[in-house]
């Protein structure tokens, strides 16, 4: 099953035949007070060169969120999809938990986007959902629901199963629908990637759906976080993840995803890896 | 083992949160007749103020605070009724959670640890909490301070929500208000009307004394 991303002259395909997509999830002003004072003081600078760099880091995919306290979420998500529009090529996953900024959001984009996100809370399919089958987009959903976030992973494909019925009821396709499984923090519970590499697997054999998961927070309140989201972004691979928010100016995440698309038959005969190699030599040999 | 060696070995093992050496410890020093006043105020509460202040430096990280705090919580446990017996008043009540719409726990619980171990008595009302549990919980706890978490931007607003709630319900006046969390800063907390934010745990646990001795000396003046 393939899920299709546009931009105005860029195609991105989610799917287990398909590379990881690596969708970049820099630009966000949560936890960045730096950025939240220029984006409220109408400067821009940081997050066109942060747009840069992802692409240029690998991200395959760039999302975009601009919730920042007491100020209009619609109208600033609205010019940084345009701003990023005419900046990069890649698609963009439109991030917000604000229908109206989904809604400005997906106005201003000129191509198939995709929607971050909705949950298995019925309010929230409800009004999401429309939306996303107006404007012919793809959606990210999170397999939790009023209860909570579900520990089990029987628990979550339940809810993936409800959200399933819910958004083909809306007119929109499977493929269209990505899930994002969950990731705790293992920080704070031992067994949390577990739980989620169980939920990834039980998702792709019970419902073959694509999954998108914000893998970031897996290693919250650790040191050396690149090297414990590398892993676990190999891991999920593995398992039947075929895409991820996570951060792509970390080098050594993005090619613990690219090694696993080796490994695992999605790079035949190495040749991404191998001119991803040749690149970064180039580079080398230029700048000494 | 000497009194001195039995805080000394609750202050370091309570340090490095290993819990089952800490409820022995506890337990022996009862039997030695060791005081649970002394145990606390001299070996548990500083370690977990040491474990606050690494913690605030970068030195440690969350699963160090989790199991230091879990041993805490055991020694807590035994201690707590003997206390009540002693008739030791907290040093302050606090009704604390993560409001509607979310679900971040984390932080909280870190709050909620560091509260306990400075001698709070603490009523988590979990995540996902309505204006109006708060509400209710306040006015079966009557609290000195009330604790909004919120981890989004798009939750932040059940601060506001919730200090109209309490307003409605005329109890505004009789609790201090703080509001912490990722992306909340002192100018929202100023905007919504509350009295308190302080961005990581240690900080918090000081200016809910700080708040808590500026609203008792403001009563008796």
């Amino acid at each position: 099953m393939d899920t299709v991303l546009e931009s105005r002259t860029k195609t991105v395909v989610i799917g287990t035949e398909h590379p990881f997509c690596i969708i970049g999830e820099r630009i966000n002003p949560t936890g960045r007070k730096v950025l939240a004072e220029e984006l409220k003081a109408g400067n821009y600078d940081t997050v066109v060169a942060d747009a840069l760099a992802q692409i240029e880091a690998g991200a395959d995919m760039l999302d975009i969120n601009a919730g920042i306290p007491l100020v209009d979420e619609a109208e600033l998500l609205a010019q940084l999809i345009r701003l990023v529009q005419d900046t990069v090529d890649a698609p963009i996953c439109i991030d917000s938990s604000v229908i109206e900024a989904l809604e400005a959001g997906l106005d201003a984009y000129d191509g198939k986007a995709l929607v971050n996100s909705v949950t298995g809370e019925d309010d929230r399919l409800e009004a999401i959902l429309p939306l996303v089958a107006k404007h012919g987009a793809a959606v990210i959903a999170l397999a939790n629901d009023e209860t909570g976030i579900p520990e089990t992973p029987e628990q979550r494909l339940e809810i993936t199963r409800k959200i399933v019925s819910a958004v083909e009821d809306h007119g929109i396709k499977r493929e269209d629908l990505l899930i994002d499984p969950l990731a705790m923090t293992v920080g704070a519970a031992t067994d949390a990637v577990e739980v989620t590499l169980r939920t990834i697997r039980l998702i792709k054999e019970e419902l073959d759906l694509n999954m998108a998961l914000g893998a970031s927070n897996v290693s919250f309140g650790l040191p050396e976080r690149h090297a414990l989201n590398a892993a676990f972004l190999a891991m999920g691979s593995a398992a039947g993840l075929t895409s991820a928010i996570m951060n792509a100016l970390a080098p050594e995440c993005v090619r613990s995803v690219r090694a696993s698309d080796l490994l695992l038959g999605k790079d035949a005969w190495g040749t991404r890896w191998i001119s991803a190699f040749r690149e970064r030599q180039a580079a080398a040999a230029a700048a000494s | 083992m000497t009194h001195d060696e039995i805080l000394q070995g609750l202050y370091d093992n309570t340090l490095v949160g290993n819990a089952p050496e800490v409820k022995d410890l506890v337990n022996q020093g009862l039997a030695d007749g060791l005081g649970p006043e002394s145990l606390l105020y001299d070996a548990l509460i500083p370690s977990l103020e040491e474990v606050g202040a690494r913690f605030e430096r970068g030195d440690y990280f969350v699963p160090e605070m989790l199991i230091a705090a879990r041993a805490m919580q055991g020694a807590l446990d035994i201690l707590r009724p003997l206390l009540a017996e002693t008739g030791a008043k907290p040093i302050g009540t606090y009704v604390m959670g993560t409001v509607k719409g979310d679900v971040h726990d984390i932080g909280k619980n870190l709050v909620n640890i560091m509260l306990e171990g400075a001698g709070f008595t603490v009523y988590d009302l979990g995540v996902n909490v309505a204006p109006e549990k708060f509400v209710e919980q306040i006015k079966e706890h009557e609290p000195d301070v009330v604790g909004f978490s919120a981890f989004l931007t798009t939750t932040m607003p059940m601060f506001k929500a919730n200090i109209n709630a309490l307003e409605k319900a005329g109890i505004r006046d009789q609790v201090i208000v703080m509001v912490g969390g990722a992306p909340v800063t002192q100018e929202y907390a100023d905007a919504v009307g509350a009295d308190g934010y302080a961005a990581d745990a240690s900080t918090a646990v000081r200016l809910a004394k700080d708040l808590i001795a500026r609203r008792r000396a403001a009563v008796v003046a």
